[in-house]
């Protein structure tokens, strides 16, 4: 069962529900689990599952590159092209990739009359197998610094994925594309948010796109014990269940600046994180 | 006439106080136009309740459909697609349109023409006005892409409105991350304002956000938010800024009056003035407004 953790608005504490969860299951409960880092911009789940490196696979594309000599401007790559990414200004003699541009589909190569085009893999990211209680317990996606391809590192990491068990995916924060890649794959869909403003108004959001892609759904309230009533009512209204609330407090802020899991050894903590388990695995929402 | 100077505040990681930050200077820089390109989770609004006078709809992407009545199941196009988009379902060839990226390659390899490609226009721009001034904003439809080109064209049509009004600030509350939206709305902007936490997490995502704004020659000055949460971390984050020359221009105490003034729309220096966060905002803003009028040859 794989369980997308999302929040619309950044850091409502998405990864500390993730690696919480994590923590807590491989730790204490008897169910196979995985965590998967899909947050692959800011891959930050490392800091708090102190895991050791197992292996690593590069994620790449192929980036056409054209032969000048062979090219007779015939045009068709270019206009097959849905990114705008090849340039061509045939007085000049001048045809090129813009590599930033570029998706590493493959339609140019595929239309090119004269085979005048060519490929070069490029990495786009990384793939990190870790070992935590169990082997290959912990895998992170992260996108090199200056890729814009943040969707098929992400879902080259879900492919890395075991079958069975719980997978937990740390989702990208917000309702774009590199969310989709994450939640669209998910059986379940938690929702992190805080009780503010910012916190309900991306909620809303985030509960639309998951009532569109269809998918099972519930929210863990963290940074609660502010008594927010909009958002209260909103969940109320819409009838989505509250898996689990997380007080605020100043300990649980500072263990988080540090690195540390606070529910490993906060009992209260524990219990919450316990229960948002449950819930979703035996119970009201399933 | 001089060029609008472009702020982008930016984060890294979310959730650090970007937006209420942007909405800070927002409210002490006299004659900005504003803009909010985070444009999945955008909330600068909600403090700056603009009117809206228009909006548009701008290009979300395109995405493959399949016609099943002129489809031979030759498989031709799963064996090719890239992006492992094409799946067969009960012996029917269909688009998964969550993975698609409407490369169009389906489209031209069907021996059939059983493929086409569709344009989707769920993305939306508004342009409005609030009490600081014009306010263009964007908004992603529901799973819709184009982030980064939605970003790009906030920013230019924020270019034109600012050239029209003789504007001297073009502040931009930017998207979290790193990825594609980020580079489109660094690209071109004059400086980077980086909000940080003092958390291992926030400091791990500043690197990576530095790294990326080095790239693009942009210059960049960092805030530590609720720096008081861990004296330590915000020590550690100073040090190694000072090492890579990147200048810490302040720190605002963690501080319940920055909820408070969220959940009254107000920015922090409209609701309490006085109080520390504003005092050291105003010190940030005066900062960076020394360093733009400082003369190029110093
Ligand atoms: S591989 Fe695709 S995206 Fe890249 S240049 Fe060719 S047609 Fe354009
Ligand atoms: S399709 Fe081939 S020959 Fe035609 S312009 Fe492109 S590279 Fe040149």
């Amino acid at each position: 069962m794989k369980i997308a953790i999302t929040s619309g608005k950044g850091g409502t504490g998405k990864t500390t529900v993730s690696t919480g969860l994590f923590h807590i299951i491989t730790r204490y409960l008897k169910y196979n689990v995985q965590l998967l880092d899909c947050d692959v911009e800011e891959p930050d789940c490392h800091i708090f599952i102190k895991a050791s490196e197992n292996c690593r696979y590069p994620v790449t594309i192929a980036i056409p590159e054209i032969e000048t000599e062979k090219c007779t401007f015939c045009g068709k790559c270019k206009s097959v092209c849905a990114y705008n990414a090849i340039i061509m200004l045939p007085p000049a003699g001048y045809i090129e990739v813009v590599e930033d541009m570029c998706h590493g589909c493959g339609a140019c190569l595929y239309v090119c009359p004269e085979k005048a085009i060519r490929e070069n893999i490029k990495s786009v990211g990384k793939i990190t197998h870790y070992d935590y209680y169990v082997q290959d317990e912990f895998i992170e996606g992260r996108m090199d610094v200056g890729s814009a391809l943040q969707t098929r590192v992400i879902r080259e990491t879900i492919n890395h994925a075991g079958e069975d068990g719980i997978i937990l995916m740390d989702s990208p924060p917000g309702t774009s594309c590199p969310v989709i890649a994450t939640a669209s794959k998910a059986d379940y869909v938690i929702m992190v948010t805080e009780p503010t403003p910012f916190g309900l108004y991306d909620l809303k959001l985030m509960a639309d796109t998951v009532r569109q892609l269809g998918k099972k759904h519930g929210i863990v309230i963290n940074k609660a014990g502010f008594d927010y009533e909009p958002l209260y009512n909103f969940i109320n209204e819409n009838k989505i269940p509250i898996l689990g609330e997380i007080p605020f407090k100043r300990e649980y802020a500072e263990a988080y600046s540090k690195g540390m899991i606070p529910a490993d050894s906060d009992v209260e903590l524990r219990k919450i994180f316990m229960g948002i388990i449950n819930s979703i695995i035996n119970g009201k929402t399933l | 006439m001089e060029k609008p100077f472009e702020i982008v505040i930016l984060s890294g990681k979310g959730g650090t106080g970007k937006t209420s930050v942007a909405a800070s200077f927002a409210s002490m820089a006299e004659n900005a136009v504003l803009t909010d390109c985070d444009v999945d989770a955008a909330d600068l609004h909600l403090i700056l309740t603009p009117e809206i006078y228009r909006s548009e709809t701008f290009d979300s992407g395109a995405k493959a459909v399949i016609n099943t009545e002129k489809c031979t199941s030759c498989g031709l196009c799963m064996e090719l697609c890239r992006f492992k988009a094409i799946e067969l379902i009960n012996d029917v060839y269909i688009i998964d349109e969550y993975a698609c990226e409407g490369c169009g390659l389906c489209k031209e390899v069907c021996p059939e023409g059983a493929i086409d490609i569709t344009k989707y226009e769920h993305n939306n721009i508004y342009f409005s006005d609030c009490r600081f001034g014009p306010m263009i904003y964007g908004r992603l439809g529901i799973a819709e892409e184009n982030s980064g080109k939605l970003v790009a064209k906030i920013r230019k049509y924020a270019k034109e409105i600012a050239q029209k009004n003789n504007a001297a600030y073009i502040i931009t509350d930017g998207p979290p991350g790193i990825g594609c939206p980020v580079i489109s709305s660094v690209t071109g902007a004059d400086m980077v304002v980086a909000v940080t936490e003092p958390t291992l997490s926030g400091w791990h995502d500043l690197q990576r956000l530095i790294e990326l704004v080095d790239r693009f020659h942009t210059s960049v000055s960092v805030i530590i938010n609720k720096f008081d949460l861990n004296q330590y971390m915000t020590d550690m984050i100073e040090n190694n800024l000072k090492e890579k020359a990147i200048k810490v221009t302040g720190k605002i105490p963690y501080d319940e009056t920055m909820l408070h003034a969220q959940l009254e729309g107000k920015t922090i220096n409209e609701f309490d003035p006085q109080g520390l966060p504003s005092k050291e905002l105003s010190k940030i803003w005066n900062t960076i407004k020394s360093v733009i009028y400082e003369p190029k040859s110093i």
